[in-house]
């Protein structure tokens, strides 16, 4: 029985998490010795959709439709889960975004099916068993769960899976699913996309600002060392509490976890809070004037000094790399 | 308005979270439980719609007897009633159920939950419950409104927001921003003590996943320093060494 894979778009493109999903996917039919079908739903053109054979997907699922443009949660999952039974998966991968947290639980509960939510790595399938770790206590640690139903579902953690290129042709099909007019009681009334920002929880880099900072007006450096970067901008709980940045960029325990390739922490002394958003970073570069900051614990490179003095010579030694690169 | 607000017990937020029984069984020796931050965030903002004497605010946890003192903080935050379905949470599928088979006979016009719970992260149980009760549901909620019959909720997207207007009854899951926290007044802590809190048996609910064990992040290396006057080297080391630029 083939593994299903969903791939989300925004507005008919597929982000390089939708790509990291259909490579995780692909790894796993590879184990089981299957194919893997993607469910591609919403506006997407037939050059995205062959992007998809990049990657390792076989057959590719495809539902258009004039109301299915945009998502919405119980909709999608409905498709999803008609797509499931169609092909007969019994495995189904989900990206752990935003997004794909409202609709995996629903398809997990039409299927009745097990989910592993935030999933870091691959199933574990030794033994008869599946058995898949993800994230636990706000990135403070990882937990192995065990799925025990006929149907298991993954989701992702974005940026915990690398690309993996495969190259085979996908084939695609229209799939027609009816879907009750009861799924679309959600009315979108707006988008608002800050299309010049990367999004935090996909962003390769992120750069992040504390209360060392001393206030709002300082973050011109930051978002300049950002732009520099190509990286999000991030910031801490007291930060975002004290409204000198919104709440979206808020990282921690009780913010966004974030996994990104290099995390690099301004004026933060690094509060264990702080600490389990951050702790799936791979590379952590930290720059504090207390040389005692807890921070310093967890980072691979660090800079003792002022930030107002060591950002900009960042900025000024990054253009210089640039430049000579 | 009926509002039930789903909450969870959870660690501290400054819990450092260690584990026995060969790594299988949280440790939670010393452990200090709250209210899930995000789940008093749904509780502060079912108060402030019920403010007023606009209706009523119901807890519901899904526990042992030992979370009773999260769920009486719950009333001491302002809650009206409180409801304990006595049973461990094994899982999301189980507590989805238990909240679900609760509610198609004691039906609410809001059905509140925090995004994810801090222990185990799963942002599954409202949309789970909304897929069970057939209802809408939303995951992760910046902002709320009621206005008659309809509610518009702003819904996090990655880089951006979405706002959605949806005829009540709905399942929301909460974030920073929806409302403040409110913290209990003495009059509030004592009445408290004398608000109903109803405790229930669960229903049987088939098993979908268990935790069969836990590990902590690896340590990192030794942290390398650069000196604040040789910025250039990091930038070096991030592109020879560590490879992320």
């Amino acid at each position: 029985m083939p593994v299903l894979v969903y791939t989300e778009n925004v507005e008919g493109k597929f982000k390089k998490s939708t790509y990291e999903i259909v490579s995780y996917a692909r790894a796993i039919a590879d184990q089981n010795n299957t194919s893997l079908t993607a469910i591609a739903i919403g506006d997407t053109g037939a050059e995205e959709l062959n992007s998809l054979g990049k990657y390792g997907t076989e057959k590719v699922l495809h539902v258009s439709a004039e109301n299915l443009k945009t998502f919405i949660n119980q909709a999608y999952a409905s498709i999803v889960a008609e797509a499931a039974k169609k092909t007969g998966a019994d495995i189904v991968v989900l990206s752990n975004s935003f997004s794909g947290r409202g609709l995996a639980p629903r398809v997990a509960a039409k299927l009745e099916a097990g989910l592993a939510d935030g999933a870091v790595a691959l199933p574990d399938q030794s033994n008869g068993k599946f058995s898949v770790k993800k994230t636990a206590f706000s990135g403070k640690a990882f937990a192995t769960v065990e799925l025990t139903s006929a149907t298991k579902i993954i989701s992702l953690t974005p940026n915990s899976y690398k690309l993996a290129e495969s190259n085979v042709t996908a084939a695609i099909e229209n799939f027609e699913v009816a879907v009750k007019a009861s799924d679309f009681a959600a009315v979108i009334k707006d988008i608002v996309r800050s299309t010049d920002k990367v999004s935090l929880p996909d962003a390769d880099i992120v750069v992040s600002g504390g209360r060392g900072l001393k206030g709002p007006e300082n973050w011109g450096m930051i978002e300049e060392l950002a732009d520099l970067l190509g990286a999000a901008l991030a910031c801490s709980k007291p930060v975002s509490d004290a409204g000198w940045r919104p709440h979206s960029e808020h990282v921690g325990q009780t913010g966004i976890a974030v996994s990104p390739n290099l995390y690099i922490a301004i004026g933060i002394s690094g509060a264990i809070q702080h600490l389990a958003g951050i702790s799936s970073s791979k590379v952590i570069v930290v720059i504090n004037k207390d040389a005692e900051a807890p921070f310093f614990k967890v980072a691979d490179y660090g800079i003792v000094g002022d930030a107002f003095e060591v950002v900009p010579k960042l900025i000024a030694a990054i253009k210089e790399y640039k430049a000579s690169a | 308005m009926k509002i039930l607000v789903c909450i969870s017990n959870v660690p501290d937020t400054t819990t450092k979270i260690t584990f026995t029984d060969n790594n299988t069984q949280f440790n939670t020796n010393g452990v200090q439980f709250i209210i899930n931050p995000y789940d008093e965030i749904a509780l502060a903002r079912a108060i402030e719609l019920t403010d007023g004497g606009n209706g009523t605010v119901t807890v519901l946890n899904v526990g042992e007897a030992s979370t009773e003192a999260t769920i009486r903080k719950a009333l001491a935050i302002g809650a009206t009633d409180a409801l304990r379905i006595n049973a461990k949470p094994h899982d999301a599928w189980f507590v989805a159920n238990q909240i679900a088979h609760y509610v198609r006979s004691n039906p609410f016009d809001l059905i509140l939950t925090g995004r994810e719970s801090i222990d185990y992260n799963g942002s599954k149980v409202a949309a789970m419950v909304g897929e069970l009760l057939d209802l809408p549901s939303v995951s992760i909620i910046k902002k709320l409104s009621i206005d008659g019959e309809t509610v518009t909720v702003e819904r996090e997207i990655e880089g951006g927001i979405e706002m959605l207007s949806i005829p009540l009854p709905i399942v929301a899951g909460t974030a920073e921003g929806v409302a403040e926290p409110k913290i209990p007044n003495m009059r509030g802590i004592m009445s408290a003590r004398t608000k109903p809190l109803t405790v229930i048996e669960p229903v049987e609910v088939s098993t979908l996943s268990d935790i069969t064990g836990y590990e902590t992040p690896a340590p990192r290396g030794q942290v390398k320093l650069v000196p604040s006057d040789d910025v250039a080297n990091l930038v070096e080391l991030l592109h020879t060494e560590a490879r992320v630029i």
